[in-house]
């Protein structure tokens, strides 16, 4: 049975919200910056929480920690060591393995997130704008209150248009790949091989082995915790509608080379159920858009080329122990919609992910290193993902078609890694355990 | 990495030489769990070499014959090593009997470790390090604790030569695949 009166509402939870924030702060003064958490903590939903009143509410907040976020806010030292080896490093050391190298590199980003110095963050979700506001001030008025707490940076969610349903910057149709984790109540959708367990995501619990590996301590502290990759992901709009302008004559064959990338039409229909014609109907279609594999319905990937998106991200039946790879994915897309016909403004919009998961290393890390940027995935030799992989243009994809393929060479850089940071996310009972550090025992 | 030129030139028979330790030292590429050893004329590889608990000697045997039928039975069973092939030797210095696992594959050991040791629990393959000195008893749920038994018992090779260097095994059964389907398309317009 899963804790739902413990565990933070954003693993198992989606806010019905189309505006969000994100702040990161830093902690000069442990004292001061439980004061701020032990504030903050009447704030965060556990899931029974949420579910129990997601129609009337209008903001979801959840809380997460750096490793360095732990120590400053007075974690000792056994309980410190105890955290696995990549998360005590954190995401900034590990750059060369996420392929957060040249254009991506650390010493890049923004908002202060690759400095030593980030120690936590909050995520809000708001139902409207004004709710936004109205939880902005609210939370300035409380860090003005707790000494030594810092905000080093924000940024601020806002839903692109069209509204009707969830999609990135370039026109993707996103949040296709809901999976349903066993004993959350979710219901698996066709295509997901069943639910998963528990443990995937969520410490404290069986995983798809079937045992619980060790977790750090103490338990109090752990369980119901989960860990979140934050990447900060900047989308290059007009140089990807340059590229499709460039590779497709018609509106029609741009479609296609936007769809050949993914691996989906930009409408969320899958190119192996619908390989030469959209089908937005069958995109929107949670039972049906996820219902199809690679190994017997595309093998040699002349409806989703094997380099492409969604192959890289799930290969399904191409993988071995796909359950020990899944991840949840949170966020929301930034900055301002360029609307169709708008030459690129320059300024900086993209999508701001979270990916949720038990083990960084095991799955995070794992997509990133060999999923996302090995340029030999699937034998393919010169490519990397061709969304979200660390792309220099030197890189090719190619497009397998009867009777030969389309090659792309010197693929351009999609997007841009701007910021990212390993948390930690723990459930009630552990923030309050760490707000209960400075007490005298 | 610098293999994009390399894999073309299959026809040419290459050796490299590699400095102490394994590693370039001017390129090494980090992996999840450690430092890369590079990949050579003759791929990836691994040479892990481990002293034997005293008396556990015939469990190498009796693990050799579970091998052979869990390949038989499942010939795909290792696939996801994306092996070339493996040698299992054991021999004796000072009287101590050892054992050496010697691999070659395609993919640097650090990319698929998990699916590794997956693999090594479904298919018995663990059986026959459980009776190696200093192999980690909770290595099911402890990835790490496996992946640091390996690297600190794996010597790297000083020199490494292919007759058909960085082709990979799923080149080489393509290739062998179309001729297959060559001559038969011959065959068929006799």
């Amino acid at each position: 049975m899963l804790e739902f009166d413990d565990i933070q509402y954003i693993l198992l939870t989606r806010a019905p919200a189309i505006t969000g924030r994100y702040e990161f702060l830093s902690f000069r003064n442990a004292a001061g910056g439980r004061a701020w958490l032990a504030a903050i903590l009447e704030t965060v939903h556990s899931v029974q929480q949420a579910r129990a009143s997601i129609e009337k509410d209008n903001r979801w907040v959840s809380v997460a920690f750096t490793w360095n976020g732990l120590q400053a806010l007075g974690l000792g030292e056994a309980s410190l060591a105890s955290f696995p080896e990549e998360f005590k490093q954190g995401m900034v050391a590990r750059a060369e393995i996420l392929g957060d190298t040249g254009a991506n590199r650390p010493d890049k980003w923004v908002g202060r997130l690759a400095s030593a110095e980030l120690h936590a963050l909050v995520i809000l979700f708001a139902r409207d704008t004004a709710e936004r506001q109205r939880c902005e001030s609210e939370h300035h008025r409380l860090v003005m209150k707790c000494e030594g707490v810092e905000v080093l940076s924000s940024l601020d969610l806002v839903a692109t248009p069209p509204f009707e349903y969830a999609h990135d910057h370039f026109g993707y149709r996103d949040r296709l790949s809901e999976l349903a984790i066993e004993g959350s109540g979710d219901e698996p959708r066709p295509g997901f091989g069943g639910s998963v367990k528990a443990g995937e995501f969520i410490l404290g619990y069986p995983d798809e082995e079937g045992s619980i590996p060790p977790l750090p301590r103490p338990e109090v502290l752990s369980r119901n915790g989960s860990y979140m990759a934050y990447r900060r992901l900047q989308e290059h709009v007009g140089a990807f509608r340059d590229f499709l302008r460039q590779h497709g004559e018609t509106p029609e064959q741009q479609e296609f080379v936007a769809a050949k990338l993914m691996g989906r039409w930009r409408s969320g229909a899958p190119l192996v159920l619908a390989p030469h014609k959209d089908d937005p109907e069958l995109g929107a279609d949670m039972q049906r858009t996820n219902n199809f594999n690679y190994k017997e319905m595309d093998p040699h990937g002349y409806a989703v080329p094997l380099g492409a998106h969604i192959r890289r991200m799930n290969p399904r039946d191409t993988a071995a122990n796909m359950n020990r790879r899944r991840m949840i994915r949170r966020g929301a897309p930034y900055g301002p919609h360029l609307p169709e016909g708008t030459p690129e403004d320059g300024k900086e919009r993209g999508i701001a992910a979270f990916v949720i998961c038990a083990s960084l290393v095991r799955q995070f890390e794992f997509a990133q290193n060999v999923w996302i940027n090995d340029k030999n995935f699937h034998e393919l030799g010169n490519e990397r993902d061709p969304i979200i992989g660390n792309q220099d243009g030197t890189l090719e994809y190619k497009i397998p078609m009867r009777p030969i393929r389309k090659k792309i060479t010197g693929l351009p850089a999609f997007t841009t890694m701007r910021g990212g940071a390993y948390f930690f996310l723990p459930g009630l009972k552990a923030l309050r355990y760490i707000v209960s550090l400075g007490t005298a025992r | 990495m610098s293999d994009a030129p390399k894999q073309n030139d299959w026809s040419k028979p290459a050796a490299m030489a590699i400095p102490e330790g394994g590693y370039f030292k001017d390129k090494i590429e980090q992996g999840r769990y450690g430092p890369i050893f590079p990949k050579t004329p003759a791929c990836y590889g691994f040479s892990i070499i481990a002293k034997i608990i005293p008396g556990r000697e015939p469990n190498f045997y009796e693990y050799a014959r579970n091998i052979e039928k869990a390949v038989a039975g499942q010939p795909d069973c290792l696939a996801v090593l994306k092996l070339h092939y493996l040698r299992w030797n054991l021999f004796k210095i000072k009287g101590d009997n050892y054992f050496q696992y010697m691999g070659i594959f395609d993919t640097d050991f650090d990319k698929y470790t998990e699916d590794a040791v997956a693999i090594f629990a479904a298919t018995g393959l663990n059986t026959v390090f459980e009776n190696l000195e200093g192999f980690p008893k909770d290595w099911k749920t402890n990835a790490q604790a496996f992946i640091k038994f390996v690297r600190d018992h794996h010597c790297p090779s000083f020199l490494e030569y292919g007759e058909y260097p960085y082709v990979s095994a799923e080149e080489i059964k393509k290739a062998l695949k179309l001729k297959a389907a060559f001559s038969d398309m011959l065959d068929q317009m006799q």
